[in-house]
């Protein structure tokens, strides 16, 4: 970074520095602080007067110290080794940090995102003399077993190219040119990109696919599309980063970006442990070769913080610009929004509800508008998504609150924790009759087979009007006790007893639990409303609902959950079983009106 | 010699305005010389220009515009280290506070320290033996975790912290193990009551004691846990010692942050407290923890009162945001004359799973608090409706159970203060409950697991 400016600190307030002279400064220029040369950004202009907000602790800075601007925006270096990178919220790589200055983080240094050593075997995919515009593929690294990372024309840049070669290179090197109008510019593997800015796309597409996350509630009842935006609100304890977590290692997508937003520093030492030892269950590669993760844990700089969730969300823009399917989990949000209003009370703003900046609304919503179905810029043609899931942490758990209402007004799916099934260990903790999602309907184009997916389709409608049924009856057993309902809905209760407890409960730590694929929530849901279809036609011939409901089948029901993929010819011979029980205890009654 | 200035301008709350200053650091601390000669500490919240504004640790009470001198001292709050250290009691300031020979230092380090880069954490899986079993056999504690206790005015969270200072063991393992409490606000009664516990035992040889007592300053407490943690930090991470650290009262501390945020007129948050209060005590609770490569680890318990019993109240809320699960109180069992009063059903250790198990604890760990969660939580479901409709309105499979919270809180949860179990009896002692129930019944517990343990105790019950 070349150092022009120069101004002077005149203002020390916790993480904002104001300094004069900066007359020519641009809004969210990167400036370096005092001898230490603090990473921060320019956050507001007044006359020569610059307020920054300071990346790094700033403890020890007073007045009239250097403050020196770098001219360029907060940006990230985008190019071959992205992928199991861990990075802070300015992209610091921590591995780096770590065996350069050990354990505990120090201020002022800089390395940069991508290693400058590290040799990628490049080839090209296009010849010399093609003429190239932004976004077209010139060729390929193998960056992980997993990511074929695509190296595309940065932006602004066309032209014909000339001297692409296969080779080993560093980011830097130089693996051909753009000769243009202008004059010739050097292609790299790498380019930057600054983080404010959403990256570029031909155009945006309607999110119409589902992305399979191997959770039963959340594909069945509350899914989420590939390019599709959801969140998670609970009160602490309620399972919000498990879900997240969850979602990381089993979702169908290309790549994830995970962010680790002002959380516990021992969460992300959970995923950096986990993720390399976890298989994807599709490719059986381990997780972390498709995996960019980014940590500002609570206690480091509260306006890295900020930057996180952008350093982020360019990374996986950055990735779906190839044609990839990304998702990124932000956990939590709410600490994002913390950090603004940190910064914001420290600049001196007008405080809208709660003391957030009035700007909360507009900054979250066009985080979330980086999500979707794209189709990316420049040749070959091809589309990419990015579904953003992003957590929030109400205070109190109370979902009236500022961040929870602005993340409700723009994304599509709401998954609610609720601290009550939290405390029941009914996990994952989602409550069916709150929670909702806008991309039910294209469920049923995730099946091979379309009769599936269409059966699937009336079996979740039957299912959900049976939970609903049954918080009714469960009101009025409350009010005057069970004798009051009738044998069918006694079944109606037991079945929507055996969803919840056999269905939606999921248990994220079971080997076999912990992720179920489509086919197999199909057939799980299928045995369930079988049982509950033959049981309701032996109670109509007269069957006693305590015989039907004590049957051994529904051990084996409740069991169906640990039958692996492999075996999943046994959940469909339950439903053998059931129809021989029940139609034993109908043949029973048979026989008593016969006597 | 350091510059004098005599230029406060305002005082108002426990802030000080300072002007005319040219050399201040953010964050740095300073002393005020009052008129009469005594000397109090402060720190620079902000500097802007040539105006300082300083919070005053021991208070603004006495102090004047005139004639107060103010001196800069050029460097943060920093707490000097020894392995001597242990043994010794300390102000809430860092200064020593007993007769003890003065400290020769080896180094001094800045309290704030330094945030854990998380790539450098290891995650905390090493099963800590406290010796009461709703903690060991429903929420394990393992070392490096963090895990407040939620408790009331009135309840005994004194005992239970003495408790665990004096009965927390890895066990099988001769390793160097240490005691950090830090007291903010509480009473002479309460710190003493620790202090004598500990001595009793011995164990105060090994430990660090950071005394702010309820009639020390209130502004004082911000520093208190920092200076803890640093003591802290230093014992683990250059001493190779595993230890022990007890926040006692972090209510008071954020009643004492607060204090600060309204004299500067910032916006406030819920109930009066900071918008930043998350934030803070992340940086206090995240200094727990585990290092790649270092022997020794910082495990945190902080205790904290909750206002009017209420969970959802900030202080409680954030604090269960930041930590890996906490421990509750409860008063009704408290009431019941049942100790700990530990409230099992809202209690959680978020860290459990990675501590017990066959080369841990036991095979049937996992199996078994499952189980006794269960029927636990279903007995209290039974006592509620019993209360509300009479005993007679309950099914026979009802009042068993509730038959067995019965039994579960008068032997399981309460076990007194001096009562030291090992795992093994924990855990058998949970089989012996649930050995009123029929195998079937046992649903959440492996069909080969109840036969090779459950004989046994169906034994012992008949005879
Ligand atoms: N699907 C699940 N299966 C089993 N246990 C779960 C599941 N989800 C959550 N839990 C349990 O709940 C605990 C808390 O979950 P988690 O850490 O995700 O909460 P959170 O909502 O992220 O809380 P916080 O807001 O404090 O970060 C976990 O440690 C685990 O014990
Ligand atoms: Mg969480």
């Amino acid at each position: 970074m070349t150092e022009k400016r120069q101004g002077k600190t005149v203002k020390v307030a916790g993480p904002v520095v104001v300094a004069e002279g900066m007359t020519g400064s641009r809004m969210y220029d990167v400036v370096r602080v005092s001898k230490h040369k603090l990473i921060g950004e320019i956050v507001e202009l007044h006359g020569d007067l610059a307020s920054i907000q300071v990346y790094e602790e700033t403890e020890g800075i007073g007045p009239g110290e250097p403050v020196a601007d770098t001219e360029a925006p907060l940006s990230v270096e985008l190019g071959p080794g992205l992928i199991e990178s861990i990075y802070d919220g300015i992209q610091r790589p921590l591995n780096a940090l770590y065996e350069k200055e050990g354990a505990f983080m120090s201020r002022g240094i800089s390395i940069p995102g991508l290693d400058r050593t590290k040799k990628w075997q490049f080839k090209p995919v296009i010849e010399n003399g093609t003429e190239v515009k932004p976004g077209d593929i010139i060729g390929e690294v193998q960056e992980s077993s997993l990511v074929v990372h695509k190296i595309m024309v940065p932006a602004e840049v066309s032209g014909k190219v000339d001297g692409l070669r296969e080779g080993e290179f560093t980011v830097e090197d130089t693996i051909g040119i753009v000769k243009g109008k202008d004059g010739e510019t050097k292609l790299q593997l790498m380019h930057k990109w600054p983080v404010r800015n959403p990256r570029k796309v031909i155009k945006r597409l309607a999110p119409n696919r589902i992305l399979v996350t191997g959770q039963r509630v959340i594909d069945t009842f509350f899914p989420i599309a590939k390019g599709g935006t959801a969140c998670v609100p609970g009160p602490f304890g309620t399972g919000k980063t498990v879900v997240q977590h969850q979602l990381a290692k089993w979702v169908d997508a290309d790549i994830v970006v995970y962010v680790g937003c002002g959380e516990r520093g021992n969460e992300m030492t959970d995923v950096l442990t986990e993720f390399p030892e976890l298989k994807d269950p599709r490719s059986g590669e381990p997780l972390m070769k498709r995996s960019v993760l980014i940590a500002n844990t609570s206690n480091m700089p509260v306006a890295a913080r900020e930057a996180s969730v952008y350093t982020g969300i360019t990374i996986a823009e950055y990735f779906r610009d190839m044609g990839y399917t990304v998702a990124l989990m932000a956990d939590s949000t709410s600490r994002w929004a913390e950090a603004m209003r940190e910064i914001s009370t420290r600049l001196e703003e007008m405080p809208a509800e709660e003391g957030y900046p009035a700007y909360l609304g507009a900054r979250i919503a066009s985080f979330y508008e980086r999500a979707g179905r794209v189709q990316c810029c420049g040749s070959p043609e091809r589309e990419g998504a990015l579904s953003i899931i992003g957590a929030v942490s109400p205070p109190g758990g109370d979902l009236s609150d500022s961040v929870v209402q602005a993340t409700l007004h723009v994304v599509k799916v709401f998954w609610s924790l609720m601290a009550k099934l939290a405390q029941q260990r009914h996990f994952p903790a989602i409550d069916w009759l709150t929670s909702y999602s806008f991309y039910k309907e294209y469920l049923k184009e995730c099946f091979e087979d379309k009769e599936q997916g269409i059966q699937m389709d009336e079996m979740i409608k039957q299912a959900m009007g049976l939970l609903e049924q049954e918080s009714n009856l469960l009101e009025i057993v409350r009010l005057v006790g069970s004798e009051a309902l009738s044998p069918k809905d006694r079944l109606a209760l037991e079945t929507s007893r055996s969803i919840r407890e056999d269905f939606l409960h999921q248990n994220a730590f079971h080997k076999v639990d912990t992720f179920t694929t489509l086919e197999k929530q199909y057939e799980m849901l299928k045995m369930i409303l079988h049982f509950h279809k033959v049981a309701l036609e032996a109670i109509d011939a007269g069957a006693d609902t305590a015989d039907i409901f004590k049957l051994p089948v529904r051990e084996e029901i409740a069991r169906a959950k640990y039958i692996p993929q492999e075996e999943m010819i046994k959940i469909s011979e339950i439903r053998n079983t059931i129809e021989k029980q029940i139609g034993e205890v109908s043949r029973l009654v048979g026989t008593n009106v016969s006597r | 010699m350091l510059k004098e200035y005599q230029t406060v301008t305002n005082i108002y709350g426990p802030l000080m305005l300072v002007e005319k200053i040219d050399d201040a650091k953010y964050g740095h601390i300073v002393d005020i010389e009052l008129s009469d000669g005594s000397v109090r500490h402060g720190q620079i919240l902000q500097v802007e220009n040539d105006k300082v504004l300083v919070q005053v640790f021991e208070g603004t009470t006495g102090i004047d515009v005139d004639k107060s001198t103010v001196r800069f001292l050029g460097k943060p709050l920093t707490l000097d280290v020894s392995p001597d250290i242990l043994g010794r009691v300390f102000s809430g300031l860092g200064e020593p506070k007993d007769d003890g020979p003065e400290i020769i230092p080896e180094k001094s380090l800045d309290i704030n320290g330094a945030p854990i880069n998380p790539s450098a954490r290891d995650y905390p899986n090493e099963f800590i033996q406290t010796g009461i079993s709703t903690i060991d056999g429903l929420n394990p504690l393992v070392r490096g975790q963090k895990l407040p206790i939620f408790s009331g005015a009135g309840l005994p969270h004194d005992d239970m912290t003495a408790q665990l200072a004096r009965q927390a063991t890895v066990r099988g393992k001769g390793e160097q193990f240490a005691v950090v409490f830090a007291a903010m606000g509480i009473t002479f009664e309460a710190a003493q009551f620790f202090i004598n516990d500990l001595t009793e035992t011995g164990a105060i040889e090994r430990a660090v004691m950071f005394i702010n007592l309820a009639n020390d300053p209130a502004i004082e407490r911000i520093a208190t846990p920092r200076f803890a943690l640093t003591a802290a930090e230093y014992l683990a991470f250059e001493q190779d010692m595993h230890v022990l650290v007890i926040l006692n009262d972090m209510t008071n501390y954020c009643e004492a942050l607060r204090e600060i945020s309204a004299a500067r007129k910032e916006v406030p948050g819920r109930r009066g407290y900071p918008g930043y209060l998350y934030t803070d005590l992340a940086t206090v609770y995240e200094r727990a923890g585990r290092i790649k490569g270092k022997k020794g680890s910082i495990t945190m318990v902080p205790v904290l009162t909750m206002p009017e019993d209420d969970k959802t109240h900030p202080v409680p809320d954030l604090t269960g945001y930041i930590t890996e699960g906490q421990i509750i109180l409860s008063r009704s069992l408290h009431r019941k004359a049942i100790a700990p009063p530990v409230d099992a059903l809202p209690s959680l250790s978020r860290l459990k799973d990675k501590g017990i198990g066959p080369d841990k604890t036991r095979e049937d760990h996992a199996d078994l608090y499952n189980q006794l969660y269960a029927a636990y939580a279903r007995g209290k479901e039974a006592q509620e409706l019993a209360t509300i409709m009479g005993e007679d309105a309950l099914s026979d499979e009802d009042k068993k159970y509730m038959t067995f919270a019965d039994k579960f809180e008068a032997r399981y949860v309460s076990q007194g203060y001096y009562d030291n179990r090992t795992i093994e009896q924990t855990l058998d002692l949970g089989w012996e409950l649930l050995s009123m129930f029929e195998n079937v019944e046992l649903k959440r517990i492996d069909v080969d697991l109840i036969e090779k343990y459950m004989p046994r105790f169906r034994e012992k019950v008949k005879s």
